[in-house]
Formats: C-alpha cells, sequence, structure tokens
C-alpha cells in the first residue's frame, strides 16, 4: 500500500465531534413533542422509530443531532439509535428534495410499466436512484410493493398514492412539482412537504382542514367488486386521472441489452461509517 | 387437482359477498357516522354481554383463520393467552402489508377504518387487555391520516378510553407507524420493531402468546382477521359458517391485479375459484391469455392457467401445491417473462432480507447473482440446478418465513417454466419484449 489514507479520501483515526446540538428554541419545542410520543407507549424505546420520523420532519433527513436528540429522550447510546435509523428505508441518511418520488418496481408494478417509467424519470429528470435534481425539488428512488397493486402502476410521492401511471403522466407529475403547480394524488389528500409528511408519520395528525376526506372513500379498483355483487355492469378500465386518454408518444420502448441487467437499480446505500460526507456514525466519546 | 363442483348460478350477486366493503362507495365511508349507520359496534354490544372465555368460544367456534397468509385460527390466538398470569396482556394488530401483490388491508383501513377499530375492542375484551397498537406500514400515509381520525372519533365516542360502554373495559389504542421494512410483516419481527429496535425476528419458542411485547403475553393478528370479527358478532357464528367450507369458512378479499380486464378488490366466500372471478370480471386484457399468477403473493408458488379451477382456500391452495397466503391473485399474461418475474422478486427478498441468519442473508444474494446472470444471457444449464439447489437450502432452513418466500417463486417457476430459463441460457439473451407488458401496450394512443 503505497498511498495514505488520507491521500485515499478515507479518515481513519480521527475520532469524530460529538454532533452539535439544537438550537434552544428548536430543542425545547421538540422535547414537548417527544414527550407526547414516549407518553403514548408502556416502554420509552418503543417511541424510537416515531421519533426519528419527528426528527426527519425537522431537518429533512436524520442527522446526527437528530440521533443525539433521540438518544437524550429515550436514555439510549446514539450507537443504538444508528443500528435502527440505518435498518429502515424511510430514513434518509442525507439531504433531500421536498418531494420524494417513488417508482414502484417490485415484480407487478415493474412488469405492467414501472420499469419504464422509472427509465424515463431518471432520463428527464437527469438523476438516479436515490438521487436529488438541482432544485432541490425532487428526489427520486425506485421503491418497494406498496399495496396498491390493483392501481399499478403506481408512483408515491411523499408516500401519496399516484395511480395508474404512464412515462407521460409521470413526466408531468414531476415537472409540476418542479414548477410549484397544484398536484392531487389519486387517492388521499393535497400533498404536503416531505417533513410536513415526516411528521404525520411521526404520529401527530394531520391539521390541514379537510385533509382527511380528501380522495373520496376508495380508489375505483376497490369497488370494482362491490359493483359487481350489486348487479352493476363492470366497471370500464380505469384511466389514469392526470394524462387523460390522449397521451404523447413514448419517448423510447426498452430494448434489454445483454450487458444491462434489468433489475440492477437497487444499489445498496453506503453505511453510515463508509459515508464520511454525511457520517452518522457514533459520536467520539463512544470511539468508533 | 382439486375442481369445484359444476356451480349453477355464475351471476358475480350469487358468488361475491360484499362484508367489510359493502359501502366503501358511500359518501365518507369511513366516519363512525356511516360506520354506526351500518350497525357499526353493534358487534360490540354483543360481546360485552359475553364473558370473554365464551367469547373466544365463539370466535373459535366461528371457524376465523387468520387473513394475513398463515391461516391460523383466531380464536385460538386468544385462547392461548394465559390468564390471571398477573402481567399486562396486549393486542398487536400487524398492519405491516407488504408482501408483493397483496393490497387489501391498505383499501380496508383507507374506506372502513372502524371496522378494525371495533374488532379489536372485542378482541382486547377477549384476551383482557388495556393497550393495543396498530403497527401501520409507514408509506401509506392517506390511511395514518384517516387512522388516526377513527381513533379520535371512538375515543369521542366512549369506543376507547375508560370504561368503554359502562363495561368496566379500558382500553387505550396506540397507532404506530413503521419506518419501511419488509420484514416487519414477520410477527415477532414486528414487535422487535414495535420495541424500537431493527425489526428482526425472534427465535420461537417463547410465542408471543407467552412472551410478546415486551415480555408480555401478546395477540398478533392481521387487519382483516380482526376486522372480520365484528361481523361474526353482529351476523352469528352460523351466519359466518354459511360462507365457504367446514375447514375454511367465511368471506375474505381476493386481490385481483395484473394484465387483467378489472383489477380491484372482490370479496367473497372462501373457496371461490379465479375462473370465476376472471369470468364475472372480463377475464384477462383483450386478446391476451393467463400466463402464471400467484394465489396469495409472491411468496406462494405461483399457478399457471391448469389452476383456474382450484378452489381459493386454505385447503384447496394447499392441496394444489401452494399457499392461500394474502389472496394477491396477481395475473401476468403470455407477455411476461416468468425470469425477469422472479429474477424481481428475488431481489426484493434479497434487499428485504434482515441479516440476521445466514442462508436467508446469503442465499437470496447468491440466488439474485445467478437470476441477472440468466435473465441477460449468461447463464449456463448448471446453473439451474444451482439455483434449486441455493432455494432448497434456504427454504425451512432458515430464521424465519422470508426465506421460504423466497425459495417459492424459484422452485415453482423452475417446476412449470423451466424450458423458459434453459431458452435465455440456450438464446444468450430474454425472448421477451417489456413493451409488451406494460398497461399501455395496446393503447395505441400511448404508444403511438
Amino acid at each position: 500500500m503505497t498511498t495514505s489514507s488520507s491521500e485515499r479520501g478515507v479518515s481513519l483515526g480521527m475520532p469524530e465531534l460529538p454532533a452539535p446540538a439544537y438550537p434552544d428554541d428548536v430543542r425545547a419545542r421538540l422535547e414537548a413533542d417527544a414527550r407526547e410520543v414516549i407518553a403514548r407507549y408502556p416502554d420509552s424505546r418503543s417511541a424510537l422509530l416515531p421519533l426519528l420520523h419527528l426528527v426527519q420532519s425537522e431537518e429533512g433527513h436524520v442527522t446526527r443531532t437528530g440521533m443525539q436528540f433521540c438518544a437524550d429522550m429515550l436514555n439510549l447510546t446514539t450507537a443504538e439509535v444508528t443500528a435502527v435509523a440505518t435498518f429502515y428505508t424511510m430514513y434518509r441518511r442525507k439531504p433531500s428534495g421536498d418531494y420524494q418520488v417513488g417508482v414502484c418496481t417490485n415484480t407487478l408494478c415493474a412488469v405492467m410499466g414501472g420499469d419504464a417509467i422509472f427509465e424515463t424519470l431518471q432520463e428527464h429528470l437527469g438523476v438516479g436512484n436515490g438521487e436529488t435534481t438541482d432544485d432541490g425539488k425532487v428526489t427520486l428512488e425506485h421503491i418497494e410493493c406498496n399495496a396498491a397493486c390493483d392501481f399499478a402502476p403506481v408512483v408515491m410521492v411523499n408516500w401519496e398514492f399516484f395511480d395508474n401511471q404512464t412515462p407521460g403522466s409521470a413526466k408531468r407529475l414531476v415537472d409540476d412539482l418542479r414548477e410549484g403547480r397544484p398536484v392531487q394524488p389519486t387517492r388521499g389528500a393535497r400533498l404536503c412537504t416531505f417533513k410536513e409528511t415526516a411528521r404525520i408519520l411521526a404520529g401527530f395528525p394531520d391539521e390541514r382542514p379537510g385533509a382527511v376526506e380528501e380522495g373520496g372513500s376508495a380508489g375505483p379498483a376497490s369497488l370494482v367488486g362491490l359493483r359487481l355483487a350489486r348487479g352493476e355492469a363492470a366497471p370500464a378500465r380505469v384511466v389514469h386521472p392526470r394524462g387523460g386518454p390522449r397521451e404523447e408518444p413514448q419517448d423510447r420502448v426498452h430494448e434489454p441489452s445483454p450487458a444491462e441487467h434489468l433489475s440492477s437499480h437497487d444499489a445498496p446505500l453506503d453505511t453510515s461509517a463508509s459515508d464520511p460526507a454525511h457520517p452518522a456514525g457514533p459520536t467520539a466519546e463512544e470511539g468508533e | 387437482m382439486t375442481v369445484v363442483p359444476e356451480v349453477k348460478d355464475t351471476s358475480p350477486e350469487k358468488l361475491l359477498a360484499p362484508v367489510l366493503s359493502a359501502f366503501w362507495d358511500e359518501d365518507r365511508s369511513w366516519t363512525l357516522d356511516v360506520y354506526r349507520r351500518h350497525e357499526g359496534y353493534e358487534g360490540l354490544r354483543k360481546a360485552l354481554a359475553m364473558s370473554p372465555d365464551d367469547l373466544i368460544a365463539y370466535v373459535k367456534e366461528s371457524g376465523l383463520r387468520g387473513r394475513g397468509g398463515a391461516g391460523f385460527p383466531t380464536g385460538m390466538k386468544w385462547q392461548f393467552i394465559p390468564q390471571g398470569d398477573g402481567k399486562p396482556h396486549y393486542l398487536v394488530v400487524n398492519a405491516d402489508e407488504s408482501e408483493p401483490g397483496t393490497c387489501k388491508d391498505i383499501p380496508l383501513l383507507f374506506a372502513n377504518p372502524h371496522s378494525l377499530i371495533e374488532g379489536m375492542v372485542i378482541a382486547c375484551y377477549a384476551i383482557r387487555s388495556s393497550h393495543a397498537f396498530i403497527y401501520l406500514r409507514g408509506e401509506v400515509v392517506p390511511v395514518l391520516r384517516r387512522l388516526h381520525e377513527a381513533v379520535r372519533e371512538a375515543y369521542a365516542a366512549g369506543y376507547l378510553g375508560e370504561n368503554i360502554l359502562g363495561s368496566g373495559l379500558d382500553l387505550q389504542l396506540t397507532v404506530h407507524a413503521g419506518a419501511g421494512a419488509y420484514i416487519c410483516g414477520e410477527e415477532t419481527a414486528l414487535l422487535d420493531s414495535l420495541e424500537g429496535r431493527r425489526g428482526q425476528p425472534r427465535l420461537r419458542p417463547p410465542f408471543p402468546a407467552v412472551e410478546g411485547l415486551y415480555a408480555c403475553p401478546t395477540v398478533v393478528n392481521n387487519v382483516e382477521s380482526i376486522a372480520s370479527v365484528p361481523a361474526i358478532l353482529k351476523n352469528g357464528k352460523d351466519w359466518f359458517r354459511s360462507m365457504g367450507s367446514e375447514k375454511s369458512p367465511g368471506f375474505t378479499l381476493y386481490s385481483l391485479s395484473g394484465h387483467v380486464a378489472s383489477p380491484g378488490q372482490y370479496e367473497a366466500p372462501l373457496g371461490i375459484t379465479l375462473r370465476q372471478l376472471l369470468d364475472m370480471s372480463g377475464g384477462m386484457r383483450p386478446g391476451h391469455r393467463l400466463k402464471f399468477w400467484t394465489p396469495g403473493g409472491s411468496s406462494t408458488p405461483m399457478f399457471t392457467d391448469e389452476h383456474l379451477d382450484v378452489p381459493l382456500d386454505y385447503e384447496g391452495v394447499g392441496a394444489a401445491g401452494s399457499m392461500l397466503g394474502t389472496k394477491a391473485l396477481q395475473c401476468f399474461d403470455e407477455t411476461t417473462c416468468v425470469v425477469r418475474a422472479v429474477t424481481r422478486w428475488t431481489e426484493f427478498y434479497a434487499h428485504e432480507s434482515c441479516g440476521k441468519c445466514t442462508p436467508c442473508r446469503e442465499g437470496t444474494y447468491w440466488l439474485v447473482q445467478l437470476l441477472r446472470d440468466i435473465e441477460a444471457g449468461k447463464g449456463t444449464m448448471s446453473d439451474l440446478d444451482k439455483l434449486a439447489d441455493i432455494a432448497d437450502n434456504i427454504n425451512g432452513k432458515s430464521f424465519c418465513a422470508l426465506g421460504d418466500g423466497a425459495a417459492s417463486p424459484i422452485f415453482s417457476s423452475l417446476k412449470y417454466f423451466r424450458e423458459e430459463y434453459e431458452q435465455h441460457i440456450t438464446g444468450r439473451g430474454c425472448p421477451f419484449d417489456p413493451a409488451k407488458s406494460t398497461a399501455w401496450a395496446d393503447r395505441p394512443e400511448v404508444n403511438a
């Protein structure tokens, strides 16, 4: 080995300083929220997943400061918190966009067109899986089955359903998001930002008037059996709401080449220790 | 293969039986008002008039079996909770619906969350629990929103909280959002996750009924199982047993998806066949035929068009070599490459393997490597035996059912479609055009 560790861009030996604390006012506000969450459980540690959603609602991703906060509130070590934060895919470990656009590429959605949609969006936005557009608006990723297979292909934005998508409708969707035009999910309430979504996930109900009832009682596919049982005619094939019948031609038809793995856009995330740009490791006191 | 006797009346009105989905099309179906207009919380009143032990016996006699995949009798799960042990008891509802193809609990909770809450109050009365949890997967915020609201309404109306309906029963209900991990659908991993840990399965025994949440006796039930309980109480166990078969009584939600004319939810007595469901709903998409399908999600061995008449109940599907699972009927037509489908599912299992046990962690990794090579035309014939061998080393040898699930698509696709694998190898590539499988492939205005 001829190059030193610093020349290879790998930091060895020098322990990380403790994470900076939240400003006092932020901390006081989050502490009040955290106490409310903790009170819902017989054992305080059960509040860890909601608290990680809570700190994500503050900064848009789970920072070292956020993890230190969770550890303090629950009397855990930062190592224990890090171990949990890195296990679950919904916790982001780096700054990301206001809108998380997730394209389902599990088998059924992929076959029904999810792969084509994901490819189209990567090309259209100029970003890869897990990457964010330069304007900080859209983070694109592929996601696993989101329990909406009867609405395939499905795209999720900040975990709201956009059903029966096509490459064209998905392109318009991300364009609208980037231009700040209002966007309505197929089922569920009008979009809020990723941070606001994270707060709902922490267990704080959506306070926006009318948000709970938006999107109606059930999506069209959820009702096909009921309608048939009532003797009503079989429904027409569901058409996605954003495109209407007219679609611009699809940009390109996918040609699989032997060198390309259709399914290989699932590279593992860097672990926190190997991600020096966004360290999330244990603080100095605990050693690395 | 079992073939059902010829059904005289094949109309959907006769074959379907909407119970949980009966009023999903009503305005504000998810509210307490609408639920009560449909005799909501009447089952709870009947349950509270019984003794807890009688209630458990009643649910057992109804024959209700778990709707989350394994089909374990629900009443028996409740009966396993030791009574008079001085420990707190817990009910945890598994709403971590993540099995590929499965999409029944999410629309149920979106349109009719009170059926679950009522069922939970009944179950907690039976097992003497005063704190219950709904573990909802995090990626479904519209459902979380409605659960928050439904729980608030139920507290305000006295169906939750202290001295429920004057019965002396106290119950606290906590809605808990997960954070993205398929493995948390496995009940012991779910409990670890609910305790604020990485979601990894636990060694059993001890079973959750003895040492579950916080090492206390715990019942873990699927959403649809618990949501079915109020209707059983309200309409009686004989009504419930009048549907389905002796061993698989009752109604359930079937989720039709993929290359079919009308994907969606179909609530019917257990034992309906895919042929009946397709016949009433317009069949496969026009001009195409069924190639392969899953009876209950990707973890259940796949079927082909030979299995259209298999009764979709626990025994019928089991006898035909698969499992009823979650009744997620994912249908793929002849444009679909089975190798591509299985590769993608296998990538899912590799991604979601929690890493705790070696057969699953290492095995799913190597399955993916082999399958990607085969799909890309770089495989050899011996790879097919290697696939089967690795799957065999995962199946039954891993810590939890995720490993068995990962092996299912491999075994079953090799059984029915070995030739197609061989074609990829001899032809040095995939003979299918993925563009032909898309939802818009036959819509000229889209494909132009």
